[in-house]
């Protein structure tokens, strides 16, 4: 199975798997998110467009909300 | 009767005219001090020794409550005080939430010292009429009320019979009985409480601001720790500000303030939509991200979802909220988080078939009096949270202590013949409000509610032979204070974050979930202890300034997420600092910031310990808070809980019984919260057992003599 790994949890890696995708499979609904693939930032906008490959390590840091 | 017939009603115990003064570089440099056992007045000199050591705010009120009691007073003792103080931001109207006043008292709860913040304009009003604190001290003989006059100079202490206790109709008759005019309504702010607050140990303080679109009085809560309670012991109806007008704070450089608050607001226009919602769901926005990742407290913490989490939705909050008004509880907070429901018409209790305002629900409020009681309502949430306000109740206290009722009565505990009929079970929304309503009448089992979880432990055990040990691991209390709503299982760090705080486990010294259980940002303990010294430092600097903390991190700068420690705010971090220098001319950095902070806050902590509280035994956590306590809990997360023992503890747990098995889990996480504890205290600069070393107190300047005296024989 290939696989990467979103904050040191193993995923099974898709064919065209973007950040988006990631985000559902890990059902990651908070909005307020910082997402570095292999250590680089990937800005919002850019989400559906960055395709992440086999044996990415992807962060998806949650930041602080409320009081 | 209307209000002129009542004022007409008030004997006059005392009144005291003052110099009206200015404010400078956000001190008015006095204290104002009330105390309604012998209905003395008196103006206080703030030293420059005071504002250097405690800054203001919440530190004022430690320094003036220390100096105030001995360590036997208890909280319905006439020398216990109530102190309200805005601290130097507060009242600026450049910068979003800077109208938070801080509340500090003895707490019947906790028997220690508890602080609350909370909006409104009374902290602003205050410093407007010339005291950078009001320090009550002190028993009424019968109700009275105590007006700061912030236009005519004068401190008024009355007798006032006919009023109303409940704070939604009281706010409304004093706001109208102050007010010289239809549009100076603004202008008067009202502290008040409530029937319940009268009767139970979890009153909350009102902190009123009048609404000039709506032409309604609102209402902000200073929610926990029981100083509504206080309030009423101390039979004060209300307290009542009036300000001539908003004062500038004769800051030192005005254009930064403004610089930042134009920088904030353009955040607020343009990304609030993308990110909390802040101005169209408040808090709410929380709910059912909460319950995606299995935070959401449902049925006294036993689990995080629920399968009708669509009834309670932001959605449907947005839908209840009146759209498109300001609903800042201060001036110029662009943020605007306090929504409101408009129109509700109640269907129980004495105001049944009245329409009202709502003030919420707030997130906290939704997981209180909803999920956690197991019930998925809308309707009856905002109809209890209408009730709590009123009445002087804390949602959040109710809501923690109605879900261990709940479970309480499902396991057999108490019974329909205890609680004198309530059927008390998750989801028994009926029977959820008519506790409450016997709370306000001070009638039935709603007596025996009001007196907190560890009371009713206590109660329970030796009324009924309850199993001590079983109510120990469900009731969701530490230091006596409920929890607030967040499911901490899964995060060692926040359990943390809620059972070593100084007041009890309230989430606004640290929130630290996402960072721990989601991001695994900080494996180590050592990197726990780090996020556990810092938060809470970082957080407790908001109560010493009269800020609100939403504004830090509900939105965020669009290139946050670039800088380097993105869960900061650096941004933000940044425009405090500048605006804490331009109010007083000071130059403190990001470490002085913290080093504020920590004075404070070792300061309160060796107050726990002088109260004989304080140490590491009063950091210990209910066994809910961490990991499974009965089987259900454990079953239904079993394929979780069997990973941990397999993963982190090396056990198999094939072929064991669920009883093993939570047994098994139980120790492990029971060890991971000491080591927890081990490395904060080291962090923290604290000994084993969680006193402040002398050497930290010398480090960080406050190595007082008054500090030191307790500190030494626990060396």
């Amino acid at each position: 199975m290939k696989k990467i790994t979103v904050n040191d949890n193993i995923l099974k890696w898709e064919e065209n798997m973007n950040i988006n995708v990631i985000l559902q499979r890990m059902n990651y609904t908070f909005r307020m998110l910082v997402v570095k693939v292999d250590g680089k930032l990937v800005k919002k906008n850019d989400y559906n467009s960055t395709i992440v490959y086999p044996d990415s390590d992807v962060k998806v840091i949650h930041l602080i909300s409320g009081g | 009767m209307n209000t002129s017939e009542m004022k007409s009603k008030h004997k006059l115990l005392k009144d005291y005219s003052y110099e009206l003064g200015e404010i400078e570089k956000g001190y008015t440099n006095r204290t104002l001090y009330v105390n309604l056992s012998n209905n003395e007045i008196k103006e206080k000199p703030v030293t420059q020794f005071m504002k250097d050591k405690f800054i203001g705010g919440k530190g004022f009120g430690l320094k003036l409550l220390w100096d105030a009691t001995k360590p036997q007073t208890k909280w319905d003792d006439p020398e216990n005080e109530i102190i309200i103080s805005p601290g130097p931001i507060g009242g600026i109207t450049q910068y979003a939430g800077a109208g938070k006043s801080l509340v500090v008292s003895l707490s019947p709860l906790t028997d220690i010292v508890i602080d609350s913040n909370v909006g409104g304009y009374f902290g602003p009003f205050l410093k407007f009429a010339g005291f950078d604190a009001l320090e009550i001290q002190g028993k009424a003989e019968k109700d009275v009320i105590v007006i700061i006059d912030g236009k005519e100079g004068v401190v008024r202490i009355e007798e006032a019979p006919e009023e109303a206790v409940d704070s939604h109709i009281l706010a409304e008759q004093l706001t109208d009985m102050y007010a010289k005019s239809e549009n100076k309504k603004n202008f008067v702010s009202v502290v008040s409480a409530g029937l319940a607050a009268e009767n139970s140990n979890i009153g909350v303080l009102n902190f009123s601001f009048y609404d000039k679109k709506r032409k309604k009085v609102r209402l902000k809560q200073a929610g926990r720790g029981g100083i509504g309670s206080v309030l009423r012991n101390k039979k004060i109806k209300a307290i009542v500000a009036i300000a001539d007008g908003i004062k500038p704070n004769n800051v030192v450089d005005l254009d930064a303030i403004k610089e930042c608050g134009a920088r904030f607001n353009k955040e607020m226009r343009e990304l609030d939509d993308d990110q909390c919602r802040m101005k169209k769901e408040g808090t709410a926005h929380l709910v059912e991200i909460m319950d995606d990742y299995d935070l959401l407290p449902t049925k006294n913490f036993k689990y995080g979802s629920h399968k009708d989490i669509m009834n309670i939705h932001s959605s449907v909050w947005r839908s209840k909220f009146t759209q498109n008004v300001f609903d800042g509880c201060w001036i110029g907070c662009t943020m605007s988080c306090a929504k409101a429901v408009d129109g509700f018409e109640l269907k129980t209790g004495p105001y049944k078939g009245d329409k009202v305002i709502v003030d919420g629900p707030e997130y906290e409020t939704v997981g209180g009096l909803g999920s956690n009681c197991g019930i998925f309502d809308a309707d009856h949430i905002i109809e209890a949270n209408f009730y709590c306000d009123t009445y002087g109740i804390d949602t959040i206290s109710f809501g923690t202590l109605t879900a261990f009722l709940m479970e309480c009565y499902e396991a057999g505990i108490i019974n329909k013949e205890i609680t004198g009929g309530l059927e008390l079970t998750f989801g028994n929304k009926d029977a959820a409000i008519e506790l409450m309503h016997q709370m306000a009448r001070g009638e039935d089992f709603g007596v025996i509610a009001g007196l907190g979880i560890r009371k009713m432990k206590k109660y329970f055990a030796e009324k009924y032979g309850a199993d001590i040990n079983f109510m120990n691991d469900i009731g969701m209390e530490n230091k006596g204070l409920e929890y607030s709503q967040y499911v901490s299982k899964e995060s060692l760090a926040q359990q943390g974050g809620y059972a070593m705080t100084n007041k009890g486990p309230q989430h606004d010294e640290a929130w630290l979930i996402f960072m721990d259980m989601v991001n695994k940002q900080i494996p180590t303990f050592e990197d726990k202890a780090e996020a556990l010294h810092y938060f809470p430092m970082f957080r407790t600097w908001f109560g010493l300034m009269g800020l609100c903390k939403l504004p830090w991190n509900d939105v965020e700068p669009v290139n946050n997420a670039e800088t380097d420690e993105p869960a900061k705010v650096p941004e933000h971090v940044a425009n405090y600092i500048t605006i804490f220098n331009a109010v007083t001319g000071l130059n403190i950095d990001k470490k002085e910031m913290i080093r504020q902070s920590e004075r404070v806050y070792n300061f309160q902590r060796t107050f726990n310990i002088r109260r004989g509280y304080g140490l590491r035994k009063h950091d210990a956590q209910p066994y809910r808070a961490a990991g499974p306590v009965t089987i259900e809990e454990y079953e239904s997360r079993s394929e979780r809980y069997d990973k941990q023992l397999l993963e982190n503890i090396d056990v198999n747990p094939e072929g064991k019984s669920t009883e093993e098995k939570v047994a098994i889990l139980r120790k492990y996480k029971e060890d991971m919260y000491e080591q927890l504890l081990d490395a904060v205290y080291q962090r923290r600069g604290w000994t084993q057992n969680g006193v402040p070393k002398i050497s930290h107190l010398k480090d960080i300047g406050m190595d007082l003599p008054e500090v030191l005296e307790i500190v030494e024989p626990l060396q």
